[in-house]
């Protein structure tokens, strides 16, 4: 169990991606007492056949962050089973996540935060070293990575990138990246299946939300101060 | 090298609401118009279909039919000490970048704006005095009346299938329209919307505290419509994708399906898409323009089309960007207070309630673009005495739901978790059972507040992009403060099991998230070149056969939406042209 719990060599890679050069000096008492090489299996590590942008280390970041956010309860499955991970894996990979409709020349300046985004990063980029830098955090406060956490831990440190608390050391600032990363929740939750999330139309029905169907002519009346309850009807469900 | 073209009589940059108006009027009168459009043509049978059209993602969260900020936007700042930074990303305004606009995907909500703005200054020296208004405050008239605009107002509504009820007949208050509008001589083409509950709800609150509710006049069709000129609309769906969204019904008044194509079926008319204009071309000796410089963003081909006369009708920002790129005029100095070109740039203010009611169903994806139930008593209620409150100006309020889909609308109550099973189970049980109250209030115009070319930043063509420089000041603090409160009041009375408070703002302008896309001034209109850029024509005092259309001329900004007078003008400035300019070109005033 406790070597499960951190894995070395990904916290090395995600130490420096996020720029904080001298983290492998300063390594936790915990991961340095660990010490011996993973046992995890290449074949337990390699990525699921569906991502398209994130390695194994951000998916699995990923991956535990939605189902942290969306847990499977009496209201929807959680988060991965309604594909908010492949939501957030195919928007980074589409012309969204390369920065399109940004405008990306310099110089940089952080600015006032009126003046709103202003981070010399895609999406893509964001959430590259976004990632690498929260794991390099999560290991020096709790000795191991984002997906190891528990669920207190886990929900302490998204709270604390949630309120800019948590430092991302030479990163992009944490509230940026999960500001960004909460709206994509948000988007593959309730967006359209066919964006990857969504899936079985889930988010459609905790709410009641009733999709792409909407001529109300009449209902705009009939169905005033009324439950309107119907079976929730997707894009490809039309196509 | 750029190409010269063939000399035209119209050049007409941007084809959307005040383009299309003018492409028509001017084509039918037998001038030979040509249009630049940035964007492509998206047409609603082709492109605006069920279901591809109903995309949350698409249209709203990455902003399907807007500017493109990678190829030109606004630098901003508060305020003149700071350092303006580009807008990255599309946020507080959606400006449009195809045929059609703007007004493709607006809402439709259309007022007519009265004598109140039109002299704001006289009105309020006289009723309050000089000393009420502040020094920094750069309110003034506009040149022209009420009277005046009247008939121009009903061709637009006429146009853009407006729905409403009138509250004032040619004098007259009527039941159940808005009894401070201005006299109208005729009723609305089509009768009001229907309304929904949060509507009803609003309305029997709002009457109950003495103010007088409406249903607030959109270009929504209540019902199948053919226009004076033979357009043809489809009655509104309530689908509850109308703002940001183009109208797969054709219910929603647009240019795009009424005076371009009819532009379009003239031999007199043509529309060049992705023909993005950089420069209106001055003649160095003369107080006249030559033409218009674009590029082809397709091949990036450069042109100069010439022309006898040269309109801008780009949308608000861009018509003052293309001003000030191109040097007509004196730009504004907030130091000096010279120049005229950028100044008095005017936003809006808002705020929102949020109100729970266990067991209600207000059913958000049901609605218009223009379900809103709405009272006037604190804007064009002239008899409201705005000195015990300390401003000049007011807010509408108004029960409303306009284009709530589960992205961007899920309402909790306050103090709500922002994700796991509490979250989900508050926003479950909510999404039906809440409804808004929100107010949007006007912004005066204000001498620190405008528009310059910006030092550093550049875009896609390698011109400065425009700086803004915009906050609110201490006034709209204050309408804000009693706007909250009168929101509040209200939603207490209608005892809501809870109540997310409206909260004026008093913090600095954000350029995120969504407030409006209704940006004002810049090139102001008025009687005197040494304090506004163009005439009650709309004609450029430094150029005559310059007329720049759009919410840029308004020297300051209402709370109401700004259509309304933004089509009235443009029919009012096409009858000028045709009717005097042609005739004997040279200044009108
Ligand atoms: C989401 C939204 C909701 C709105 N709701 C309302 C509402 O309810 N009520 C209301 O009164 N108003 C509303 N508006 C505002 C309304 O859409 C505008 O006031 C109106 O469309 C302005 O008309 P216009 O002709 O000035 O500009 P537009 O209709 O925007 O047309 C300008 C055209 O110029 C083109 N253009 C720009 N620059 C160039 C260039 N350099 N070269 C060539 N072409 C160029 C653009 O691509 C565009 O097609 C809303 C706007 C938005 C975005």
């Amino acid at each position: 169990m406790k070597e499960d719990a951190f894995d070395r060599r990904a916290f090395l890679k995600s130490a420096v991606a996020g720029g904080a050069a001298a983290a492998a000096g300063t390594l936790p008492k915990s991961a340095e007492a660990q010490g011996t090489a993973p046992t995890k299996t290449p074949a337990q590590e390699s990525p699921p056949p569906t991502y398209s942008f994130l390695n194994p280390d951000e998916a699995a970041f990923i991956e535990a962050l939605v189902d942290h956010m969306v847990p499977a309860d009496q209201y929807s499955p959680k988060g991965t089973d309604l594909g908010l991970n492949l939501y957030i894996d195919r928007a980074l990979a589409s012309g969204w996540g390369k920065g399109d409709r940004t405008y990306m020349q310099g110089p940089w300046r952080p600015g006032v935060p009126s003046q709103g985004y202003q981070l010399p990063l895609t999406p893509a980029a964001l959430y590259r070293s976004g990632i690498a830098a929260a794991n390099a955090a999560c290991a020096k406060t709790y000795g191991r990575r984002f997906d190891k956490l528990d669920p207190a831990q886990r929900e302490e440190f998204m709270q604390g990138m949630r309120s800019g608390k948590v430092v991302f050391e030479g990163g992009p600032p944490s509230r940026a990246f999960f500001a960004t990363v909460y709206q994509n929740v948000m988007e593959g939750m309730f967006g359209d299946p066919m964006y990857g999330g969504n899936r079985g139309k889930a988010g459609w029905k905790m709410i009641g939300f009733p999709g792409v169907i909407a001529v109300h002519y009449q209902n705009v009346e009939k169905f005033r101060g009324k439950k309107y309850s119907v079976e929730p009807v997707s894009i490809s469900d039309m196509s | 090298m750029a190409t010269r073209l063939k000399e035209v009589d119209v050049v007409i940059v941007g084809l959307g609401w005040t383009g299309g108006i003018l492409a028509k009027e001017l084509a039918e009168a037998g001038l030979k118009v040509v249009a630049l459009e940035r964007g492509g043509l998206r047409l609603p049978q082709s492109d605006f279909t069920v279901p591809q059209v109903r995309d949350e993602i698409r249209y709203v969260i990455r902003h399907d039919l807007m500017m493109d900020t990678q190829k030109d936007t606004l630098t901003i700042r508060n305020n003149v000490s700071q350092e303006a930074l580009p807008m990255r990303r599309l946020g507080s305004f959606l400006p449009g970048d195809t045929v059609g606009g703007s007004g493709v995907h607006w809402s439709g909500h259309t007022w007519r704006w009265t004598d109140m703005e039109f002299k704001v200054r006289s009105r309020y020296e006289e009723r309050y005095g000089k000393k009420y208004l502040p020094e920094d405050m750069t309110i003034q008239d506009w040149g022209i009346t009420y009277d005046e605009l009247e008939p121009y107002y009903e061709k637009f509504e006429r146009v853009a299938a407006v729905s409403g009820k009138a509250g004032n007949l040619r004098g007259k208050i009527v039941p159940g329209g808005n009894p401070f509008e201005a006299p109208r001589a005729n009723e609305y083409p089509l009768p009001p919307l229907t309304p929904l509950l949060a509507q009803e709800m609003f309305r029997e609150a709002a009457a109950a505290n003495g103010y007088h509710p409406f249903p607030r006049p959109s270009a929504n069709a209540s019902r199948p419509y053919t226009n004076p000129d033979g357009a043809k609309y489809g009655a509104c769906q309530y689908c509850g994708h109308c703002q940001r969204f183009g109208c797969e019904a054709n219910a929603k008044g647009s240019a795009l399906i009424s005076v371009i194509p009819i532009a379009m079926r003239n031999p007199n008319f043509e529309l060049r898409t992705h023909a993005w204009a950089t420069k209106v071309l001055k003649d160095p000796g003369a107080k006249r323009v030559t033409g218009v410089a674009y590029t082809n963003v397709l091949n990036g081909d450069e042109f100069e089309q010439p022309a006898s006369i040269v309109l801008l009708c780009a949308y608000a920002i861009n018509n003052v960007h293309l001003m000030l790129l191109s040097g007509i005029g004196e730009a504004y100095d907030p130091v000096t207070q010279k120049g005229v070109i950028g100044k008095n740039y005017c936003y809006q203010t808002g705020a929102s309630a949020t109100l729970f009611f266990e067991g209600k169903h207000f059913n958000p994806f049901m609605n218009a673009g223009g379900s809103s139930t709405t009272i006037d008593d604190f804007n064009a209620n002239w008899q409201f005495d705005r000195s015990k409150h300390g401003y000049v100006g007011g807010f509408i309020v108004a029960g409303a739901f306009n284009t709530s889909l589960p992205i961007g609308y899920r309402p909790v109550p306050a103090g709500t978790p922002a994700w796991g099973t509490e979250w989900k189970a508050a926003t479950a049980k909510w999404y039906d059972t809440a409804m808004q109250i929100n107010m949007s209030g006007s912004v005066m115009a204000n001498r620190y507040n405008y528009f310059d070319l910006d030092p550093t930043y550049r875009n896609a063509f390698g011109l400065p992009l425009m700086r803004m420089t915009f906050d609110y000041k201490p006034n709209e603090h204050r309408i804000g403060e009693h706007a909250a409160q009168v929101i509040n009041d209200l939603a207490k009375s209608m005892k809501p099991t809870h109540l997310n408070p409206a909260v004026a703002r008093t913090g600095p302008w954000t350029v995120v998230p969504y407030q409006s896309t209704h940006n004002t001034g810049g090139t102001i209109m008025g009687t005197d070149p040494r304090t506004s850029a163009v005439n009650k024509y709309l004609q450029s005092w430094d150029a005559h056969n310059l007329f720049v259309v759009g919410a840029n001329v308004f020297p300051h900004n209402s709370t109401y939406n700004p259509t309304g007078p933004v089509g009235a003008l443009a029919y009012w400035t096409a009858d000028a042209i045709k009717n005097k300019y042609v005739k004997n070109p040279g200044l009108l005033v």
